[in-house]
């Protein structure tokens, strides 16, 4: 391959970009969200069945409806199946190392506190390999909207337990059943210090896209805990074969209940989901706790 | 301190070597540190920590050194300069995020104080064992750039060198110094701002709509940089990628050109990259290599062994990597043997005995660390490389 003159680029020209991109609007036509998205990437990655394509819509429709300028909007994922929405978001969009998408969020929103940061990643990125990362983030109040989607399990490696699998979990590393204690994420976050906590499942949508809506317009560290099926992965090893059959199991297992204490609302296999807002409460921010240290001391 | 208001401490000062460090870094543009302390580089946040808040910077003091080493690289894509610092363990855990940045060419600096390893190793003492991990501790194919300062006087002004080439060829660029130099106290001069020299990164001069991130037009190996914020929408990712910044991982047909423009936009300019200081090598039958703290021990040495007749001289690497193969490959052929101290067991020697390619007889003086070389064992190598049988 001649590497000298134009050999760094790809065969594709910017043009035959957009040439490509007319043809499948031509085939598809328009979608009302195809303005926030990179539709020369479309089709995505995710299974028949996953959650993350009604966990992408409502979060689109939740920017929108924030009135956020979206120039100055920044999604960033880790790794696994949801880390690949940065990939798809048209946004100044990072998509970073496993687990490392809050560190790196944090400093964008340092290095430019004008920016809304989100951080759009999974629960094995988020809280298992990352879990340090979220406990800090939340400590300081950064600040910053965490999404994480939990399908209990690590999707895109093929369906291996992590910190969220539910004891008696069937994973392909957990054969026998998981049998270590799994964690809470949203009460993981809310004794963290996160002022901003909600869980949905992809089932109750409207109530998702508004929680959402709300945690981007918290300032402070927020977290939305999505709820969402793994068909692939975890599904069909809990007689879940279809996307619509855990549909269905949210249905009859889902509990809204606002306010209840986070610590009440463990997830376990066949048990209830407790939905709802756990926490929304104001504490100064991580830049504000700066402004004002600093101020009373260097300004006297 | 509360008086300088674009930053920059100008004057002459009995400085520490990590102070240096920071004020260099202050000097160069940089206002973000992500840090976690760990000695010998903790002074280094330290200054950060009192002097950033004060030029309207932001230090923070992340959770570990791969929190650290990721808000650099978010700080930088928010456009800022930044940096972090660290030593061995904390190197360690930085080389997964650091190939990230490499992947992603995200301009930012990563200062390594070098102590004694492997693993814990000697928390408080001197060594240059890392100088390998700097080159190929993270996975993958990729070429770096990392520069071995001498004094506190160095360390500020190769930190600020450092910023400069990080800008410049859009990479995080390493200055890899050790206890020794940090924790030394020295005449150090800040130069008046105007006298600094510092280089900003490219932005693309397009609209958002003809701007691909990763393109770069014939003849160039750097693209322009646009920034969250910028109104550009970019994508960026870890995934190897095309001109969009998109995965393209099915095939190696965007792997090739990626990593062949990663590994060329440094090693095809070499030339305006690297730093070498010579002493006493025109005539010379040997000549020392040696870079850093350990180059500071050759020089007595040297001047002992002149007095014994012997021609040597100094070949001093300012710039380790990209490793300077031509300017080895010449004094290979023009000296008879080439003697090279360095605190570790033999790492840069490697390279020097690769690229004399058997011209000159190439001899290491390791040192495990802990310490610094007894001039007298590099007087005996200089001997023994000259001839003068014993040593003696």
């Amino acid at each position: 391959m001649d590497l000298e003159m134009n050999g760094y680029r790809l065969d594709k020209s910017l043009e035959q970009h957009v040439e490509a991109e007319g043809l499948r609007e031509d085939v598809h036509g328009r979608h009302p969200m195809d303005d926030l998205l990179r539709t020369d990437r479309l089709p995505h990655i995710w299974c028949p069945g996953c959650g993350l394509g009604t966990a992408l819509t409502c979060f689109l429709s939740a920017l929108r409806k924030s009135g956020l300028d979206l120039d100055l909007v920044a999604v960033v994922s880790g790794i696994g199946c949801t880390g690949r929405v940065a990939g798809y978001v048209r946004l100044d969009s990072f998509h970073t190392t496993p687990g490392r998408a809050i560190p790196f969020a944090t400093g964008l929103k340092l290095g430019n506190p004008d920016l809304k940061v989100v951080v759009f990643s999974g629960d094995g990125d988020l809280v298992t390999i990352g879990g340090n990362h979220f406990i800090h983030a939340a400590r300081r109040n950064m600040d910053m909207t965490v999404i994480c989607v939990n399908n209990f399990n690590y999707g895109m490696t093929g369906g291996q337990a992590g910190a969220t699998t539910p004891i008696g979990g069937i994973t392909t590393t957990s054969p026998y059943g998981n049998y270590e204690y799994p964690f809470n994420v949203s009460a993981l976050a809310a004794a963290s210090g996160a002022v901003y906590v909600a869980r949905w499942t992809v089932l109750h949508a409207r109530r998702l896209e508004r929680s959402m809506t709300e945690a981007l317009l918290k300032p402070g560290f927020s977290l939305v805990e999505v709820i969402s099926p793994c068909p692939t992965g975890f599904g069909r090893r809990h007689k879940q074969r279809q996307g619509l059959d855990t549909m269905r199991y949210y249905h009859e297992h889902g509990v809204i209940r606002h306010g209840t204490d986070p610590r009440d609302t463990d997830i376990g296999l066949g048990g209830v989901i407790i939905e709802g807002k756990f926490v929304d409460v104001d504490k100064p921010t991580f830049l504000e706790q700066r402004s004002r240290r600093l101020s009373q001391v260097l300004d006297r | 301190m509360k008086g300088t208001e674009n930053g920059v401490l100008s004057g002459e000062f009995f400085m520490q070597g990590d102070i240096a460090c920071a004020e260099g870094a202050i000097c160069a543009g940089c206002r973000f540190f992500g840090g976690y302390p760990i000695t010998p580089a903790t002074e280094v946040a330290q200054r950060m920590s009192e002097r950033l808040p004060l030029v309207d910077g932001i230090y923070i003091q992340m959770e570990d050194e791969l929190a650290s080493m990721n808000a650099v690289l978010g700080a930088s894509w928010a456009g800022q300069k930044a940096m972090t610092a660290t030593s061995g363990p904390g190197f360690s855990l930085m080389m997964e995020n650091l190939g990230l940045g490499i992947m992603l060419e995200t301009p930012c600096v990563l200062v390594n104080v070098q102590r004694g390893g492997p693993s814990t190793g000697l928390p408080t003492l001197v060594s240059q064992s890392d100088m390998m991990q700097a080159r190929w501790g993270s996975h993958g194919d990729y070429s770096t750039i990392a520069l071995a300062p001498s004094s506190p006087q160095e360390l500020f002004d190769l930190t600020i060198h450092a910023f400069n080439l990080a800008e410049i060829y859009r990479t995080p660029v390493l200055v890899m110094t050790d206890a020794e130099v940090g924790h030394m106290t020295e005449k150090v001069v800040i130069p008046p701002l105007e006298e600094i020299e510092v280089v900003s990164r490219r932005k693309p001069t397009v609209p958002p709509e003809e701007y691909l991130p990763y393109r770069v037009e014939p003849g160039e190996l750097v693209p322009p940089m646009a920034v969250a914020g910028d109104g550009y929408r970019i994508h960026t990712t870890g995934l190897t990628h095309d001109e969009r910044g998109y995965p393209a991982t099915a095939d190696d047909s965007a792997q090739w050109p990626l990593v062949q423009r990663l590994i060329d936009k440094i090693e095809k300019n070499k030339d305006d990259i690297i730093v070498l200081e010579e002493e006493g090598l025109d005539e010379a039958e040997v000549a020392v290599v040696s870079y850093g703290m350990a180059a500071r021990t050759a020089i007595w040495p040297i001047q002992m062994a002149r007095q014994e007749g012997i021609r040597v001289g100094l070949l001093r690497l300012v710039t380790v990597w990209p490793f300077p193969d031509r300017q080895i490959r010449e004094l290979a052929g023009r000296v008879e043997s080439i003697v090279v101290p360095e605190i570790n067991m033999g790492q840069i020697v490697r390279e020097v005995k690769r690229c004399a390619e058997g011209q000159a007889e190439v001899s290491s003086v390791p040192h495990p660390g802990g310490g610094i070389h007894d001039p007298r064992k590099v007087l005996e190598a200089i001997r023994r490389a000259a001839g003068r049988e014993g040593g003696k």
